[in-house]
């Protein structure tokens, strides 16, 4: 049961972010690249404010699935850096913390793209 | 007679371009709202959902910690983006979802994906490796630059 | 200005700065009104042909489109080497139906929407001819009808030649992004259509003659959305065909039919809303290739654009019933955006121009 309410939290809150976004997209002039920044730097703030630790207890990846969790990736991994190395933490701590991310959408593109070709609609 | 400039060019037909410009944002078709929204809203809580699956998945199967376990469920998700952007599906399943394709990891990933697939035509060096990150750029970019700023703030305050 | 140093001295005089030039006019002058040209001559189209992709053969024109590609790709490796190749496809059979050879053709004009106009340069390559590159974006198959006409008329060739087209995925990589990446369209944004086209024109007893053409002039009302092209060229479309009216002292309903190249189905909704605010009201015989070349099952929102659009619909549909008589008077305008990608990030709107041709069996 409590699983279940879980995802339906994960759901709900997911659905709602997207659903901002896309109120943005249609109602704003607002380029979808300039609102995915929007998007992650107000992750980068939550996380860096502590509240963004709290949306993550409550709605999982419902939160963290979208950019704001790559976002608040990225303010924890520099957080966590500066405490670990020092000012050097600061450049290194939120690339770090997302190179899984970042290494992996770079490798699984590369061998998609050497194997597939795109169509013409 | 004068040399031409462009801003004059512009101040002389203001009243003329601002009456038209007007009239055409009143009357170009829009998407219709309440159907992208719905569409946005459920397509982007499904892939919250499978984001969530994963993560579970992980967590049992491989008695990791949280933060291996949305790794690898985010590394799944983009591994299944770059496979639906190859085979060709993933911009269909865009065109309805709209903003809840876009905003998840999925967006991003797609937007790398399809740019390594398309310029592979100029090659592997000059077209696709150098072409790959145009469009998810601004993300990679202004991440990096904002978590710096985090990190150099946490610096001073810690210093206090 | 223009110095004419040939022909009768007329008392016509320019002022620059204080100096007053001495104009003449020359004894072979082809102009009327303000923007038009006339062909005395009668230059006229003899051979054309046109290729269209299985999107086109899908819509309203079926029935008139002949050669259809299967694969976009023409058995090449890029897009681009399938535009260029549909060129060539269009050229070559325009030359042979017409029963003459590339010798034979004294100029050719051609044009397309890539960076440097590649698939016309890489196809003139082929064919061992006289090159003029033009660009007009979407107005070039008007625009390289115009010069033909010219230099016909002119004495300039005996044969003169002009292929252009367009092709959805190359439009796309260069304009909008990659194939696969997933951004929603806006509703009034129009598909790029995948086609080509080619006219020879000559001083020939049988063909379809060229007797007037107004050269367009750049009109740019401020629309910043390269997502609305309509909406952009809609105003120079307006601009070319008053004036064609003033010029030649006629209206709308005195031709059998008025197309205009691509404006799909919010610019030529506009394009009848700035018109009737001039005084001039287009009726039952206007059609805007682009608005006609889908129909509204094909998720093509809008319609139309490009070269092919307006190129391939004049060759295959309007010429066609032209042959047939169905047609005796009509008014081709074919209309592009002026715009590079580059210069709208910078914050530029979309100027636009309109070439008019008409067209008399």
């Amino acid at each position: 049961m409590e699983t279940l309410f879980m995802y339906l939290k994960v759901f709900a809150v997911g659905g709602l972010l997207c659903l901002i976004a896309e109120i943005l997209i249609i109602k704003t002039k607002i380029s979808s690249a300039r609102i995915l920044v929007i998007f992650l730097i107000t992750g980068v703030v939550l996380e860096a404010v502590g509240i963004f630790e709290y949306m993550k207890e409550f709605a999982g990846a419902g939160v963290s699935v979208p950019i704001m969790g790559f976002g608040s990736s990225l303010a924890k991994g520099a957080i966590e850096g500066v405490k670990t190395d020092g000012i050097i933490g600061a450049f290194s701590g939120g690339i770090i913390r997302t190179a899984a991310g970042i290494g992996a959408v770079t490798v699984f593109s590369y061998i998609v793209a050497l194997i597939f070709n795109p169509k013409s609609k | 007679m004068q040399m031409p400039s462009g801003e004059k060019f512009k101040q002389q037909n203001k009243e003329r371009n601002d009456k038209y410009t007007q009239y055409v944002e009143l009357v170009s078709p829009k998407q219709s709202t309440w159907k992208s929204l719905s569409s946005a809203f459920w397509i982007g809580g499904l892939i919250c959902v499978l984001g969530q699956v994963f993560f579970d998945l992980a967590r049992l199967m491989f008695k990791v910690s949280e933060d291996k376990a949305s790794t690898i469920a985010l590394i799944i998700l983009i591994f299944l983006t770059a496979l639906l952007t190859g085979i060709g599906i993933f911009d269909k399943i865009a065109y309805y979802g709209g903003g809840g394709s876009f905003l998840p990891i999925t967006g991003f990933a797609n937007a790398i994906s399809s740019a390594a697939v398309e310029f592979k035509a100029e090659g592997l060096i000059f077209g696709l490796s150098s072409k790959f990150y145009t469009i998810a750029g601004p993300v990679i970019v202004n991440g990096i630059l904002s978590s710096f700023i985090v990190g150099i703030i946490y610096f001073i305050i810690g210093l206090f | 200005m223009r110095l004419f140093d040939f022909g009768i001295e007329l008392d016509i005089n320019l002022t620059k700065g204080n100096k007053t030039i001495k104009r003449t006019k020359p004894k072979n002058a082809k102009q009327i009104g303000k923007q038009t040209i006339i062909f005395p001559n009668e230059p006229k189209i003899f051979s054309t042909h046109s290729i269209v992709s299985q999107k086109e053969k899908d819509g309203p024109f079926a029935g008139y489109f002949k050669d259809v590609l299967k694969d976009t790709k023409f058995n090449e490796k890029t897009f681009e080497k399938a535009e260029t190749k549909m060129f060539v496809y269009a050229l070559h059979n325009a030359i042979t139906n017409a029963g003459i050879t590339n010798k034979d053709i004294d100029v050719l004009f051609s044009g397309d929407l890539l960076a440097q106009i590649v698939s016309a340069s890489y196809c003139a390559r082929l064919f061992d001819v006289p090159f003029m590159g033009i660009y007009g974006a979407c107005s070039t198959m008007a625009e390289g009808l115009i010069f033909s006409a010219m230099t016909i008329d002119g004495g300039f060739a005996e044969i003169a030649a002009c292929v252009t087209g367009s092709h959805y995925a190359t439009a796309e990589r260069q304009y909008r992004g990659p194939l696969e990446l997933g951004a929603q369209k806006q509703k009034y944004s129009q598909h790029t259509v995948t086609a080509a086209a080619a006219a020879i024109v000559g001083l020939v007893k049988e063909g379809i003659k060229i007797t007037k053409a107004t050269i367009g002039k750049v009109e740019d009302y401020g629309i910043t959305d390269p997502a609305n092209m309509g909406a952009a060229m809609a105003p120079s479309a307006m601009g070319t065909l008053v004036q064609f009216f003033i010029d030649t002292d006629t209206k709308p309903d005195d031709y059998d039919l008025i197309a205009t190249g691509d404006l799909g189905k919010l610019g030529s909704d506009l394009l009848r809303q700035l018109m009737d605010e001039k005084g001039y009201h287009l009726g039952q015989n206007y059609m805007d290739c682009g608005a006609a070349i889908y129909d509204h099952e094909q998720y093509t929102s809008e319609g139309g654009s490009g070269c092919g659009c307006g190129a391939s619909v004049l060759d295959a549909y309007i010429l066609n019933k032209m042959n047939k008589g169905e047609y005796k008077k009509v008014i081709f305008a074919a209309t592009g955006a002026l715009l590079s990608t580059i210069i709208t990030q910078q914050g530029e709107s979309m100027p636009s121009v309109t070439h008019l041709v008409l067209l008399e069996k």
